[in-house]
């Protein structure tokens, strides 16, 4: 390691500065460098006339360069002429190609912070959340007008892709829906006995599990894993041909992206939701019937008996009437963030995480507007 | 030419299950020199290179770079060499999420201790010396033209002054002027900073131009190496196409009118 000295060594004789250097100008010695040519900056303020000689440098590259051509750039600004002597001919190439750059300042945009920036934040969410809306009901609209143009050219419709989605979507979902809602349906049911058990009325545990599932549980259990797992795929497969200009290409043949990829996804969305909440609801029910028998020793014939009892088809109803809704939703919130994602990885990330919380938050929000609207006509 | 090469390949066996890449290839690249690798679509160009920068294993032979061997360096010797050369992908792989600037500093950053200031001076140095502006410095990739995404690519290949630069296909996906230039400035950063490039392509016009020395890749192997003058007359059927095919020929023609 070369010494701090021997880089540069100052010499100050009446008004005169004399300047050696020496060892390696280079990349790697470029932050001790930077303080010693700052350190005689300053000096040159007092001197008359200012030479450098560099015979003793042994490497010299673009950072050497850079902070040579620094410190005389600083001595001509103070008005004083500097002599480089003993740059070989090939270093000077080097240094004259480093005398043209940095002549236009150009900061990094200097960053603002207090109480302007946080205001100007909440301003830009709140014009987020209408943005974010208007593009819901525009690609709302898109499906509908593309599936109104499918049924009067059913042919149109890709039925390959839609079977294909089908099979990811609903059919390798099921092996996952079947063990959560089970586990659910399990903890309901064992949380009611326990917590019954008090007032002696562990048969209620049985219509506690029955509405529960049946109404809400069951397709918000379904509609969560769903955005989490297909919503999220939806999102980044859209916004990768994105990036890759795919979807550019498809509108350039003519083709309407909306009909091509979105509609048969979010059609699938809306036949898969109902189909693993129907599924799911059955899973949950006999996870609460096993607990019941194992936890409380319920027998089978009764939990059925009294499942009979306190579930109709109504609360049936209301949870399967949900679930199409909930898959359209989560469609339409997955791919119109598909469609948003720009050029980079990292807005390809951003906008996969924005589609499965807004979707989530939507279906939850979904679920509270049905549950107003069962409940006023009676259901 | 009796200069200790910077890179020299031996005996090199690539493969990808049964098929076999490079079988038994044997190169020198010298110091200071252009060295431009030819050869047909997946004749095994783009491997050679991944192979000699560590990304693709090789099955046998022995690779050395500025004196080290890949197999013996360990950790801390390979890291030190892959400081001291600087790689241009073909599609410029700059990272996505950060700025032109930002990409450029990146190798600085992590591997320099440098002050904020200097870090910023010497990030627009190197754009304005691949020929970008300051304005371009605050750019996403997303935003760059394919010629300023491959200049800002080598740039950042250049960040740390590398000894040796790879480059991978420069020219490809640019309009002819642009590729002219991108030659030129290719031709004017290695005299200035004094730079070994090993460069793939198959830009019969940067060949021309730029490079030193070609070796021609077939088969597995270099059927062909030194300068242009050699290359043509090399006999294998290959580089006889290429070179005096219908777009080599025109090419070729040219040049000769040149030399006479």
């Amino acid at each position: 390691m070369v010494s701090n000295r021997s880089l540069l060594t100052a010499k100050f004789e009446d008004g005169q500065l004399e300047l050696a250097a020496g060892g390696s100008w280079t990349a790697a010695h470029a932050n001790e460098l930077e303080s010693l040519v700052d350190g005689v900056a300053e000096d040159a303020s007092r001197a008359r006339s200012v030479s450098i000689d560099m015979h003793g440098v042994r490497e010299f590259d673009t950072f050497g360069a850079w902070l040579l051509e620094r410190l005389t750039r600083q001595w001509s600004a103070a008005g004083r002429a500097a002599s480089i002597v003993g740059l070989p001919e090939h270093d000077r190439t080097l240094l004259k190609e480093m005398s043209g750059v940095n002549r236009s300042s150009s900061a990094p945009p200097a960053s603002e912070y207090g109480l302007l920036v946080a205001l100007a934040a909440i301003g830009r969410g709140a014009a987020g959340i209408g943005r974010d809306l208007l593009g819901f009901a525009n690609m709302f609209g898109a499906i509908g007008v593309a599936a109104v143009r499918v049924l009067t050219r059913p042919r149109d419709f890709r039925f390959t892709s839609a079977v294909h989605q089908l099979d990811r979507v609903c059919w390798q979902a099921v092996p996952i829906i079947l063990l959560i809602t089970f586990l659910i349906g399990g903890i309901i049911a064992q949380q009611g006995i326990f917590h019954f058990r008090k007032f002696g009325a562990e048969l209620y545990a049985v219509d506690l599990v029955g509405i529960l599932i049946l109404r809400e549980i069951g397709v918000l259990i379904v509609a969560i894993m769903v955005a989490g797992r297909s919503g999220s795929s939806y999102t980044a497969e859209l916004g990768s041909m994105m990036m890759r200009e795919e979807i550019d290409a498809l509108r350039t043949m003519g083709f309407d992206p909306v009909e091509v990829l979105i509609l048969p996804r979010v059609l699938v969305l809306i036949v898969a939701l109902p189909a693993l909440t129907f599924i799911g609801c059955m899973a949950a029910l006999y996870g609460g019937g096993l607990v019941a028998f194992l936890y409380a020793g319920m027998s089978p014939e009764i939990y059925i008996s009294r499942l009979e009892e306190a579930i109709s088809l109504t609360h049936f109803k209301v949870g399967m009437i949900k679930a199409p809704f909930m898959g359209l939703v989560i469609g339409v919130v997955a791919c119109t963030e598909g469609l948003l994602v720009k050029g980079s990885a990292e807005s390809l990330g951003l906008q996969t995480t924005a589609s499965v919380v807004k979707s989530i938050f939507l279906v939850i929000v979904l679920d509270g507007l049905f549950a107003i609207f069962f409940a006023s006509i009676g259901m | 030419m009796q200069e200790k090469p910077v890179i020299s390949v031996r005996d090199l066996v690539v493969g990808f299950g049964d098929t076999i890449v490079l079988d038994h290839l044997s190169l020198d690249v010298l110091p200071g020199e252009i060295l431009g690798v030819v050869g047909g679509s997946g004749s095994g160009k783009s491997v050679l290179l991944r192979t000699i920068i560590g990304l693709l294993p090789k099955r046998e032979g022995m690779i050395e770079v500025l004196g080290v061997d890949l197999d013996k360096a360990d950790e801390e010797e390979r890291r030190s060499l892959e400081r001291r050369w600087g790689v241009l992908f073909q599609q410029g792989a700059l990272f996505s999420s950060l700025t032109v600037r930002q990409n450029v500093q990146f190798p600085m950053r992590e591997n320099l201790k440098l002050s904020p200031r200097l870090l910023d001076e010497m990030a627009l140095a190197k754009l304005e010396m691949v020929g970008l502006t300051p304005a371009d410095a605050d750019k996403f990739p997303a935003e760059l033209s394919g010629g300023m995404t491959k200049r800002a690519a080598l740039a950042r290949a250049l960040a740390l002054d590398p000894e040796i630069v790879f480059l991978d296909e420069p020219t490809s996906g640019l309009d002819p002027i642009s590729a002219g230039d991108f030659d030129a400035l290719i031709k004017t950063l290695q005299r200035t900073l004094g730079l070994t490039v090993f460069m793939v392509t198959h830009d019969l016009e940067s060949l021309y131009t730029v490079c030193d020395r070609i070796a021609a890749l077939a088969d597995g192997r270099i059927v062909a190496v030194g300068p242009m003058a050699t290359i043509l007359e090399c006999k294998h059927p290959w580089v006889q196409t290429y070179f005096q095919g219908k777009r080599g020929g025109v090419l070729t023609g040219r040049i000769g009118q040149l030399v006479n």
